[in-house]
């Protein structure tokens, strides 16, 4: 079957190419269910390949040739089909296919509705290439197509400033992470002289010195802080929310983010080797994870709440990762695409209804006029604040656990884990609160609908997978465990401590902080504004904190991008203009000058020409003589 | 002997050369082209016979054909000249001046 695993990517890859030509005719709806169906084949391709794993027993990973590209240095276009590939590609397409779907209710009456859906498509199919491709080498042209899909559905609605410049700032930024990522693919082939994930992980144990492996570990890291939105490159996917929303749903929160995570999971071999560097991953997942929860907690903007609570959450899958507790990182991005999707595609549910107002002081009330989607994004809600039995709360307490069982330095990031737990507890109630209950805060003229059934039926299918998928998972169960395995072979994994009493302890604990959470939020917001205004200045300064971001977009502006635009400045208007330029055309101006005052010779009279030519003749003549013929 | 030959070729020379830088007339110039083209065929036979060689005499035949030829090239030019601007005079053609 994994004959035809090539489908996979080339499904919608197909779909983008014949929507680019011929979306134009094709018109609404007609295209927008031509990409869900390109996407949705390709979930079916997927999973029918990924039978074998479903079924237990002895599965090889499997390395499917398709064409040579750079064979000289392993990267070739070959396609790895394990567990981990596997189930990253099952969650793309399938998330990806609801999502499509969402788009097809959400983006009706956009002029380019067919364009939004060839960009869906090639992102799908850049995405899987990313995730089924079988060395570095085709991994980074999945990674950097990623980007520039995203570049392009950040940027959809070109014509606001704001979505251009945020389009911009993403790429520019995650050029910053790229670039890091690109040195590292460099030491990687400089140590093993190939790409091949094959080629190098079985000869990770012998060839590789722990020097060399802590700066594969680092360069990766610094790649993946950037696709993955870690301190201190997250800057770019708050505003990465100018796009329209089932982008954020698919590309903010879903897939690409977690591209990053993915690459560390897939280089667990290398980090296995690199202590160092896998603690630095572990610790920046735990700054990033806390840092972007309290910022979430003030933000009024419904979709720059899901933006930091992405961006904390993606924290967590690092935090994860780096304390080597692979599965539970993969479990967590699993997860976590069903509940963030769900949100996004609910609060673009809400946005739509209420005639594209994001500001939630000027919602409220909305679960009378929207009971499906108050009701799946409760679910999500509870889900990603880790109440049981919702899938958040096992793959949260899962990395939770090991952190805690591997203790020392990570036994202080449990913490940090466990308070982050709370904040997000509280602030992901906060909005749902603030949405949907409460009395109605509307501006005039806003009359809220519930949205169409495309778009109510994504919501209620990833409900329903937020509640179930935590299953594939528990103590009672290490189904995914035991799924991935085969992907992590030769790596020894992190677990949660074993024992009842330790997992109930956790547990205990991890739930404790989601319902102080959730309780804290509904007992301050679920009253008349002043009093949640009065709340909120009990915090006072730190509140001005947490609402401008920390000013970190400041601190960049005055840091890094001021001092940067002085020096391009300084550089085109001084230096090129002035030095270079100026080097040219004075070149120019001096052949012209000189030009100018010869120019009289030029008299136009034969016998000015005669002359010169006998005052010459006799000049040689004179010589010859001179020097006695 | 050969000297003057000699001096009369360098003479006519630079009367030639003269004509050319002082006169106007197109017509008169070509003559005056001639009048040096002469003195140098004359400067050949009057060598060759003095080497007792005939390269001179060769040189002078090869001069001899090839003003033939530019002359009938320049004199068709100063009759087009002179059908279109009504003067021969070379002044007034100074139009590729700098």
């Amino acid at each position: 079957m994994t004959d035809l695993l090539w489908l996979v990517i080339a499904l919608p890859l197909a779909g983008a190419f014949v929507l680019h030509f011929f979306g134009r005719y094709l018109r609404e709806p007609l295209s927008g269910w031509l990409a869900t169906g390109a996407i949705a084949a390709a979930f079916v391709v997927s999973a029918v390949a990924a039978v074998p794993f479903f079924q237990g027993g002895d599965v090889e990973a499997e390395q499917i040739a398709i064409w040579e590209w750079m064979p000289a240095i392993g990267a070739n276009f070959e396609l790895q089909w394990d567990p981990l590939s596997a189930l990253m590609a099952l969650v793309v397409t399938g998330v990806g296919s609801l999502i499509h779907l969402f788009a097809i209710g959400y983006m009706h009456g956009d002029e380019r509705f067919h364009r939004f859906f060839t960009y869906l498509n090639l992102f799908a199919a850049s995405m899987l290439t990313l995730v089924l491709a079988g060395n570095y080498g085709m991994l980074f042209v999945g990674w950097e197509l990623v980007g520039l899909c995203s570049y392009l559905l950040v940027g959809f609605w070109y014509t606001r400033p704001t979505a251009a410049a945020a389009a911009k700032k993403a790429f520019v930024v995650n050029r910053i992470g790229d670039f890091g990522f690109l040195i590292g693919l460099m030491v990687v082939f400089a140590t093993f002289g190939t790409m091949s994930y094959t080629g190098i992980f079985e000869r990770v144990g012998s060839e590789l010195t722990t020097g060399a492996a802590t700066a594969i570990g680092l360069l990766f890291l610094v790649g993946a802080a950037g696709k993955s939105a870690q301190v201190p490159l997250y800057v770019w996917l708050p505003d990465a929310m100018e796009g329209p929303t089932p982008v954020s749903a698919l590309i903010h929160a879903a897939t690409m983010v977690t591209a990053g995570v993915y690459v560390v999971a897939r280089s667990a071999p290398i980090y296995a080797e690199a202590p160092i560097a896998s603690g630095a991953v572990a610790v920046i997942g735990a700054i990033t994870a806390i840092w972007a929860a309290s910022i979430a907690i003030a933000q009024s903007d419904i979709k720059r709440v899901l933006a930091y609570s992405t961006v904390s959450q993606l924290g967590y899958m690092f935090m994860g990762v780096g304390a080597t507790a692979y599965v539970a990182g993969v479990f967590h991005l699993m997860t976590h695409a069903f509940f963030k999707a769900l949100l996004f595609l609910g609060a673009g549910s809400v946005i739509h209804a209420m005639s594209d107002e994001q500001d939630m002081h000027k919602m409220g009330g909305l679960r009378r006029r929207m009971p499906v989607t108050a009701a799946t994004m409760g679910i999500a809600t509870l889900a990603i604040a880790g109440i049981p039995p919702l899938a958040g709360f096992w793959s949260k307490d899962e990395i939770l656990g090991s952190l805690f069982e591997r203790g020392g330095m990570y036994a202080a990031l449990w913490i940090v884990g466990l308070v982050t737990a709370l904040m997000t507890a509280f602030y992901m109630a906060r909005q749902w609160v603030l949405v949907f209950w409460g009395e109605p805060r509307w501006e005039e003229g806003v009359e809220p609908h519930e949205s169409p059934r495309v778009m109510t039926l994504p919501l209620i299918v990833l409900a329903v997978l937020s509640i179930v998928a935590g299953f594939v998972n528990t103590p009672l169960r290490f189904t995914l465990e035991h799924f991935l395995e085969p992907a992590f072979e030769g790596v020894s994994l992190q677990h949660p401590p074993e024992g009842w009493g330790m997992f109930l302890l956790l547990a205990g604990l991890s739930t404790l902080a989601g319902v102080a959470g959730v309780a804290a939020a509904w007992l301050a917001y679920n009253r008349p504004p002043q009093a949640w205004r009065r709340f909120q200045d009990g915090f006072g300064r730190l509140w001005t904190a947490w609402e401008n971001a920390y000013w970190v977009d400041d601190l960049y502006a005055t840091t890094i991008v001021g001092p940067g635009r002085r020096g391009a400045e300084l550089a085109a208007f001084q230096v090129d203009a002035g030095g270079i330029d100026g080097a040219v055309n004075g070149v120019g101006w001096l052949f012209q000058r000189v030009g100018q005052s010869l120019r009289g010779l030029q008299t136009g009279y034969v016998r000015n020409y005669g002359a010169g030519f006998a005052a010459g003749l006799l000049v040689v003549a004179i010589w010859l003589v001179a020097r006695g013929i | 002997m050969t000297d003057w030959y000699m001096i009369l070729a360098a003479v006519l020379f630079l009367i030639g050369a003269m004509g050319i830088l002082l006169r106007r007339n197109a017509l008169v110039m070509f003559m005056c082209v001639e009048l040096m083209l002469n003195a140098v065929n004359l400067t050949l036979l009057s060598a060759g016979r003095a080497l007792n060689d005939l390269d001179g005499q060769v040189a002078t035949l090869f001069v001899l054909v090839v003003a033939a030829a530019e002359v009938v090239i320049g004199l068709a030019i100063i009759v087009s000249i002179f059908r279109q601007r009504d003067t021969a005079s070379v002044d007034a053609l100074s139009e590729l001046k700098g």
